[in-house]
């Protein structure tokens, strides 16, 4: 069977950075894949070249049976990838619902009353139903992130991309939103999330990949990869010495 | 609480209400050739002219971020059309300006495939460029009167109507119905999925793109209709003028400064913006007619103290304040009345 998504050699460097190297993986449909890594190690990047926010140097970039390579991010988004930005892009001067609209409308391609009534449905999930005609603007962190969340369910996504979405979650609300991915998931959406708190991801993830330097370091089984003398010593380093 | 324990709504009693008084005024208006002077009517008439061409520009800058220098170029040109068709076309005035549309539209193509390549100041530049190109170009066309331009002759304006009070009546009427339809296209395309995506793109191109919305054809169409209703705005201008020349036809003051006064004081990226500040710019002009030179100093004063103190406009200090809109666009989540549902 062919991947759902496959990353084959993409390469991206911007003059001596270099984001993605050589990156190759493939991920099957109605898999969630946990994507972990030190900061700077082009996690995000990897979002932006799948999503087509960057185009890479070098490689090739399928998705559901196509090449998407050369594809905007907003044809990409049609054929059914969402994403969530690590660091919140609301439409500050809408509201919440509105947000929500734009995603369902633009993206989800649904219309009038069924797109209303799907974004109701999906931000009582979100738990920002009491916040429905809040300014985006005026959203707290918290909010923005759940925004983000809210915007990529309401893409109605094949393919879900999260990042970083429970930094900063106390734990009560981690573990509600740990429910909301796990549901999702169980729907049979493709799920990749990079994701720092680490316990988080590992209660949703079917398989979990290393990357840093732009390069992928392990890929595997959660457990076993978290265990890995390599894991340990270039993700894990500063926790094993604190 | 559930999702079906919630209702959306777009429309509240508040902006009913504003639409029959909004039908109320207009009926009025309509009927302005039966109470108001002819000195008044002219003043109504450049009046709506100036909305229009406010509530244009404010779709392309205030929405699609294409903030442009140069249309002037689509007033210009839609001018110089009206004059080639009736004289060398032989078509009706009316009929002219529907043409000058289209051609507008027409040559607005090429222009956007050459300047959508520039971004930000630049683009603004190259819109300004563009405008000196059309303005240089017809300059050169010696039968519609090169450098020192031309009067639409006697024939084609009697065509409009035989007596002088008819053909005032029917530019007013054409003026007010230029500025009704633009701004009930602009709230009526603001109200659509399109618009959805156009107000999503002036919030944040970044998310706009990775939600499904093509940038680059939104803009792209915004300036197409744009073009071709600025130059059906700028045959209007022409036909009440009779006599057209480069240099007033591609006036970056008349056509592009002043509209952007409006639109800044007003409220950039509102629908009720540009009305707001077209009644403010007509007022103060008005008021200041008889200083000369000093009322375009004020003018400049006005605008930087409000950009100071208002960076949204008047209308953005009244939203802020009372959370009121006009023309309703936002969506509204309300709990829903359970016993009133059938």
């Amino acid at each position: 069977m062919a991947a759902f998504l496959e990353l084959d050699k993409v390469s991206k460097a911007f003059g001596a950075v270099t984001v993605a190297d050589n990156l190759s993986f493939a991920v099957q449909q109605g898999e969630a894949l946990g994507v972990i890594g030190p900061n700077g190690a082009g996690k995000t990047s990897m979002f932006n070249l799948i999503t087509g926010t960057l185009s890479p140097n070098a490689g090739q970039i399928t998705f559901d049976g196509a090449d998407v390579t050369h594809n905007s991010a907003a044809k990409r988004c049609r054929a059914g990838m969402a994403r969530s930005f690590q660091v919140p892009q609301p439409f500050s001067g809408m509201t919440v619902f509105e947000n929500a609209m734009i995603a369902a409308t633009q993206a989800g391609g649904m219309h009038g009353t069924e797109a209303e009534q799907f974004c109701l449905d999906v931000l009582n999930q979100t738990e920002l139903l009491d916040r429905a005609n809040t300014l985006a603007g005026g959203l707290t962190l918290l909010g923005r992130k759940r925004l983000e969340l809210t915007r990529a369910l309401c893409a109605k996504p094949k393919l879900l991309m999260l990042d970083e979405i429970a930094g900063g979650l106390t734990e009560a609300e981690c573990r509600s939103l740990v429910q909301t991915i796990k549901d999702i998931h169980a729907r049979g959406v493709t799920i990749i999330w990079i994701e720092h708190v680490v316990h988080a991801l590992m209660a949703v993830v079917d398989k979990l990949m290393v990357i840093d330097f732009g390069r992928k370091i392990a890929e595997g089984e959660p457990r076993t990869i978290m265990d890995s003398p390599e894991v340990q010593e270039i993700y894990l380093g500063i926790a094993a010495d604190a | 609480m559930t999702p079906s324990d919630f209702q959306v709504t777009r429309s509240s009693p508040f902006t009913k209400a504003i639409a029959v008084i909004g039908l109320l005024i207009l009926i009025v208006l309509i009927a302005a050739p039966y109470w108001a002077g002819r000195a008044d009517m002219r003043l109504m008439g450049e009046l709506f002219l100036y909305l229009a061409l406010a509530s244009l520009w404010n779709l392309m800058a205030g929405y699609a971020g294409l903030v442009s220098v140069g249309q002037q170029a689509y007033v210009g040109f839609g001018g110089y059309m009206l004059f080639a068709l009736t004289i060398f076309g032989g078509l009706p005035p009316v009929v002219a300006i529907v043409g000058a549309g289209v051609l507008g539209a027409l040559i607005a193509v090429p222009v956007a495939l050459l300047i959508f390549r520039l971004r930000g100041a630049y683009f603004a530049i190259g819109t300004w460029v563009i405008a000196e190109v059309f303005r240089l170009s017809f300059a050169q066309v010696s039968a519609l009167g090169g450098g020192s331009g031309s009067s639409l002759p006697v024939g084609i304006v009697r065509s409009l109507a035989s007596s002088r009070a008819g053909r005032e009546h029917l530019s007013y009427w054409l003026a007010l119905a230029s500025a009704v339809i633009v701004i009930a296209a602009v709230y009526l395309f603001l109200r659509s999925r399109n618009g959805l995506a156009l107000t999503a793109i002036r919030d944040n191109e970044l998310a706009a793109g990775s939600l499904g919305i093509d940038i680059w054809r939104t803009k792209f169409i915004v300036y197409l209709v744009t073009a071709a209703l600025t130059s059906m705005i700028g045959a209007l201008i022409f036909l009440q003028k009779l006599r057209i020349s480069p240099d007033a036809a591609f006036s970056v003051n008349d056509w592009t400064a002043f509209v952007i006064f409006i639109v800044v004081i007003g409220g950039i990226g509102t629908i009720e913006g540009p009305i707001i500040g077209t009644l403010i710019f007509f007022a103060l002009r008005e008021a200041l007619a008889d200083l000369g030179t000093i009322y375009l100093m004020v003018l400049g004063a006005v605008a930087i103290v409000i950009m100071l103190k208002a960076p949204n406009g008047l209308w953005g200090l009244i939203r802020a304040r009372f959370d009121l809109e006009l023309f309703p666009l936002s969506y509204r989540v309300k709990p829903s009345k359970s016993d009133m549902k059938g």
